[in-house]
């Protein structure tokens, strides 16, 4: 309800199409005048808008060339949260306004985040393993939350597989967190409408960035390297080699959503644990 | 999951409705012969029910200026397809009672009857597969949850017909729409009882293994990465105590279907007025318990990844 007056009073940072839920992102280190000025701006989320670099929308099972994901290693996460608070960062400066962020110095701090940090504990004491455990949208291959979305503001990209939200058609009616079993998705309760980890879409194509900053922020922010960020489909990328090399795996195999991210199992190389 | 008031309100209203509708149409196939008052009053009241139905949908949006869009995706959407039968449904209820008004004679007559059967069944039929395509929430993932919408609609529009048409004194349309109603009600109760007995025998496929890849028999969640709350604990949990929740699966075995159903049968067997009504006030909150226990009894296995706040 509080967007369109936000929008009122600071008019500067309204994006540069309007109209559109949001465009390049401005982040840290990149001149936003300069990006708005760009020969070739970065690719618009929007299905179905015209324009050179609209998004096409996949269809139902439809199997797509490439598809950006991000390989999650158990060995090195030590649960810093500098992926989330990064996360964070980047999507709240962005053109679609500020992420929810309620009450952050009181007793019960609330918001949005695309990507969350669990803790898990493995095994029985002593021998007892501590898993940092990164948890964000998977981006499946099959994503359950698409077709049950009745606008069509949630669709898959049919260029790199990266699934989004138009947040200017999304209704609010959390329809597509209920079909997600991974409870990826956060319903923004301050814009009402359903946000989710974009893989920095707006950040991953910027050829204003250098290029070995056209990564998720996440990914660049992870101080341990637990993160890669690549193309599954590609036999020889980084992310395909290492969920060959290194046993990874899909959450929750069980409903048939096969999620693009996937996760390195923990190994362990002292005998401390009751696993493996 | 956390029930939402206005879905509560929105699927209970509008199931009486198209239980109401379809007596009334049914009545009118099989010439019953109701006098034209009581048909266009009870089919304003099923209009005034589907409205309030709609209104409380609505609240369900958090952009509900946007709530023409949700028409757009019929091809693969369940909640798309009844936003479209919705509206649908209360403007064919809307040409009957103008019909009946202006007196349109010969296809008219048994043809609005048959679409408005038609569109009844198909409202049903949408609104259950909304919750019973999730194939990951178990509970609901079942052809019951469509038996039970159907049979739970039934039952109380037939309640609530039989009800006015005592009012209306049409004492044809309850001496054979009674034994009906009564009829519907026990179906309901034995379908909706299957449904919890299936209920509870689910083991769920979704672990806490299988949802973090850990292949540890002993595996704990020591923090879900936030020291309050979030759109997760508050969507997909009911917060109510297991004791509340047993006392309200109780309470709408009994209020929607056990104290009906006696009713019910006292007043086929009497002939009198009164339990009919009462039949009607007693189902009301019954069926909103209902509702809320489908809720809350679901256990969506995202529910896995949020159990420890810290």
């Amino acid at each position: 309800m509080m967007q369109w007056l936000k929008d009122l009073m600071s008019p500067d940072l309204l994006p540069p199409l309007p109209g559109e839920g949001w465009g390049g992102g401005r982040g840290a280190g990149t001149g936003s005048h300069e990006v708005m000025k760009a020969a070739v701006p970065p690719p618009q989320p929007s299905p179905g808008r015209g324009g050179r670099n609209a998004s096409v929308r996949a269809e139902p099972d439809e199997t797509l060339a490439k598809q950006l994901a991000l390989v999650i290693d158990l060995n090195v996460c030590v649960g810093c949260h500098a992926c989330v608070t990064s996360c964070k960062q980047w999507n709240t400066s962005g053109s679609a306004g500020p992420l929810a962020d309620a009450q952050p110095y009181g007793a019960n701090p609330t918001g949005t985040f695309f990507n969350r940090v669990q803790t898990y504990e493995a095994g029985t004491f002593p021998a007892t393993q501590t898993v940092h455990f990164p948890k964000s949208c998977l981006h499946c291959e099959d994503p359950p939350c698409v077709p049950v979305c009745p606008t069509g503001a949630s669709y898959k990209r049919k260029e790199d597989g990266i699934v989004l939200v138009d947040y200017d058609k999304c209704i609010g009616c959390k329809y597509c967190a209920w079909a997600c079993p991974y409870g990826a998705r956060e319903l923004d309760e301050e814009r009402q409408v359903m946000t989710k980890c974009t893989l920095c879409v707006d950040r991953i194509y910027d050829e204003h960035l250098p290029k070995e900053d056209r990564k998720p922020a996440c990914v660049k922010a992870c101080p341990t390297g637990a993160r890669l960020f690549g193309d599954v489909k590609d036999p020889d990328s980084e992310v395909s080699k290492a969920i060959r090399e290194r046993g990874g795996y899909q959450l929750m195999p069980e409903w048939e959503t096969s999620p693009a991210n996937q996760y390195l199992p923990r190994h362990v190389t002292q005998q401390t644990a009751g696993q493996e | 999951m956390h029930p939402a008031f206005s879905i509560l309100f929105f699927t209970t209203l509008a199931g009486a409705a198209q239980g109401l509708v379809v007596a009334l149409a049914l009545a009118v196939l099989f010439g019953l012969g109701l006098a034209p008052g009581f048909l266009a009053l009870a089919l304003g009241v099923a209009e005034v029910l589907l409205a309030a139905g709609l209104a409380a949908s609505f609240m369900h949006l958090g952009r509900k200026s946007r709530a023409w869009r949700a028409v757009l995706m019929w091809r693969t959407s369940w909640m798309s397809r009844e936003v479209i039968v919705l509206p649908a449904f209360i403007a064919l209820v809307a040409l009957w009672w103008l019909s009946l008004r202006f007196g349109a004679g010969a296809p008219w007559s048994w043809l609005l009857p048959v679409l408005v059967l038609c569109g009844a069944v198909a409202l049903w039929y949408c609104t259950a597969m909304i919750y019973a395509c999730l194939r990951f929430i178990e509970e609901w993932a079942h052809p019951l949850t469509i038996v039970n919408f159907t049979l739970i609609g039934l039952s109380s529009g037939l309640v609530l017909a039989c009800a006015m048409a005592v009012l209306s004194g049409e004492t044809r349309f309850v001496q054979l729409f009674g034994p009906w109603a009564l009829a519907a009600t026990l179906a309901a109760w034995a379908a909706r009882g299957g449904a919890l007995r299936r209920n509870a025998a689910i083991r769920h496929k979704s672990t806490l293994q299988s949802a973090t890849g850990i292949r540890a028999e002993k595996l704990v969640q020591k923090s879900m990465g936030m020291s309050a709350g979030s759109f997760n604990t508050r969507e997909f949990f009911h917060g109510a105590t297991l004791a509340a929740l047993r006392n309200m699966k109780l309470g709408f075995l009994l209020l929607a279907f056990v104290l009906p159903s006696l009713l019910l049968l006292w007043g086929v067997a009497s002939g009198a007025a009164w339990p009919w009504l009462l039949a009607v006030l007693v189902q009301a909150p019954g069926l909103l318990a209902e509702r809320w226990f489908f809720f809350a009894q679901a256990k969506h296995p995202q529910n896995l990844y949020y159990q420890v706040v810290s």
